[in-house]
């Protein structure tokens, strides 16, 4: 079953949203989308460093990615202004890498490939690791599920309760640099957030419970990854994008039946 | 060191904290120990750091020097000042009382009715009125058998009947259960009539002890002027009648007119 590239590209699709369904819900819940921006920019930079040392890419994105995270946490903690700061850091990141990557011959022809990712071309290994990461990801969320609702709510609260918010950001920023490792070769560098945000924010006007937008997310994150897929084997569309687009779709179909349901 | 109160089984102690923000002392040198089932209240102007210092307490600021000590363990129910709840966040009030540790319904149930809000378990936390989200906050706070409660200005949003069946459910806890409460506010008539301590903050300690104590120390009468006068004679009318000087006529219980006789009054927070 898995010698079918449409099953593995379809099984990977399912992994990054069961991946991002709740940390984007957190990306959502804690205002962080330019923070993922960053971070995924990061990526492809992370890619050319490990390319350039022969070192796992996986390891290598995931490595760059978390010092991305990391910065733009500290960063943020000490005040500066968070809007702008990521708007340097992610664009930076995404110039830096690609100007890197220029300088290895071989990868040039895959640029298109690290920017919208490639999902059909997802091999045994590339299903592992994403299960693998989305394994991890899964559940350290659970794990720490109810510390981070509270610390995600009020800070204070937080404190109150005994629970360091920072120790709770801390393990989001773990999971957003494993989220993009992951994700890279699915959806590729610029479409990460998408996935992040869209599903968690289309499920953010049906669902009346932090659980339930979470659960909610994963399923839109991967109706879009099995319809995406559709889409462009009949019409020969890119896959990452056509994925984005159909959530995007079900976000707008999301808004406009919300209050049909609340009445 | 003569004073030993921070040695035994107080609930928290500081010790000489001060918190520095942004290059101004907002603290300087505060002490304060709560012990076991004691109400404590903070009362000060407005940018007297009382906020900072539940907060310095909470562990949630730091400290440029001095030491903060919680007794290990310790069970807080915190009430904030104001919760700032996030659109993007969905969340019932049901969902909010298991946060972090999990109630039963019936638990739920009986600590909303208990704070006044029955009912409201399905109702987005958004969508409360300042007033029921204060409650709520209440109640939250109440779960899990806390061994204080820390309040911030507690009453905000709830209108006068509320206010007082707050302060009524707050001595009614600390009796059942041996609670402590170490509240802040200005509400200065209502609170220090409930307080067994009242401690004046104005980025130090400028004076403290049992409310009346409090209420004719000259640090306190300095810091809220003469004007004070005329709002605390709304606790004391029952008690005495004595206005200080100036005062040209009698009130009646329910008196809650301006005093006319004290031009400073109107500057006072507590009016708005």
């Amino acid at each position: 079953m898995l010698d079918d590239f449409l099953v593995r590209a379809a099984l990977a699709g399912i992994g990054v949203a069961v991946a991002t369904g709740p940390l984007g819900a957190f990306v959502v819940w804690r205002r962080m989308a330019y923070f993922g921006d960053a971070t995924s920019h990061a990526a492809i930079l992370g890619v050319a460093l490990a390319l350039a040392l022969s070192l796992p890419i996986g390891l290598g994105t995931m490595l760059v990615a978390l010092s991305m995270a990391l910065t733009v946490s500290t960063l943020a903690a000490r005040g500066w202004a968070v809007d702008t700061t990521l708007g340097v850091l992610a664009h930076s990141a995404l110039a830096f890498g690609l100007v890197a990557i220029s300088f290895l011959p071989g990868v040039r022809a895959d640029l298109s490939g690290l920017l919208f990712g490639d999902i059909l071309a997802v091999s045994k290994s590339d299903l592992a690791f994403v299960w693998g990461g989305a394994a991890v990801i899964a559940g350290l969320l659970l794990w720490r599920w109810q510390a981070l609702l509270t610390a995600t709510l009020s800070e204070s609260l937080a404190h109150a309760s005994g629970i360091d918010p920072n120790r709770e950001r801390l393990a989001l920023t773990v999971a957003l640099a494993i989220v993009v490792a992951v994700a890279l070769k699915i959806v590729g560098a610029l479409l990460i957030s998408a996935m992040l945000i869209i599903p968690a924010a289309a499920a953010r006007s049906l669902a009346r419970s932090p659980e339930t937008m979470a659960v909610l997310a994963v399923l839109i994150g991967a109706g879009s990854v099995l319809a995406g897929l559709q889409l462009s084997l009949r019409f020969d569309t890119p896959a990452g994008p056509s994925i984005i687009a159909i959530a995007s779709l079900a976000f707008t179909l999301s808004v406009l039946i919300a209050p049909l349901k609340s009445r | 060191m003569p004073d030993m109160r921070g040695c035994g089984m107080s609930l928290i102690a500081a010790k000489n904290v001060t918190v520095r923000l942004g290059g101004a002392d907002i603290l300087a040198g505060v002490s304060l120990v709560v012990e076991p089932a004691e109400i404590v209240t903070i009362v000060g102007p407005n940018g007297s750091g009382k906020s900072t210092l539940l907060r310095a307490l909470l562990g949630i600021e730091a400290l440029a020097s001095g030491t903060v000590t919680r007794s290990p363990g310790l069970r807080i129910g915190y009430v904030p000042q104001r919760l700032h709840i996030d659109r993007p966040m969905p969340m019932t009030a049901r969902r909010f009382l298991s946060l972090p540790k999990c109630c039963s319904d019936a638990q739920a149930a009986q600590v909303l009715a208990r704070c006044g809000v029955s009912g409201v378990e399905q109702r987005q936390l958004a969508d409360l009125s300042g007033g029921q989200l204060q409650r709520v906050l209440l109640a939250r706070a109440l779960l899990n058998a806390p061994e204080i409660l820390i309040l911030d200005e507690p009453t905000q949003g709830l209108d006068q009947p509320g206010e007082a069946a707050f302060y009524h459910l707050i001595e009614e806890v600390r009796r059942d259960t041996g609670a402590a409460v170490l509240l802040v506010s200005h509400d200065l008539h209502v609170v220090m009539a409930a307080s067994d301590r009242v401690i004046c903050l104005n980025g130090h300690v400028c004076c403290e002890g049992a409310p009346d104590v409090v209420r004719d120390a000259p640090e306190y009468r300095a810091l809220f002027g003469f004007g004070t006068q005329g709002a605390l004679a709304l606790y004391r009318h029952d008690h005495d009648h004595n206005h200080g000087p100036g005062a040209a006529h009698e009130h009646g219980p329910d008196c809650a007119h301006s005093h006319t006789h004290s031009p400073a009054k109107e500057l006072h927070d507590h009016v708005g």
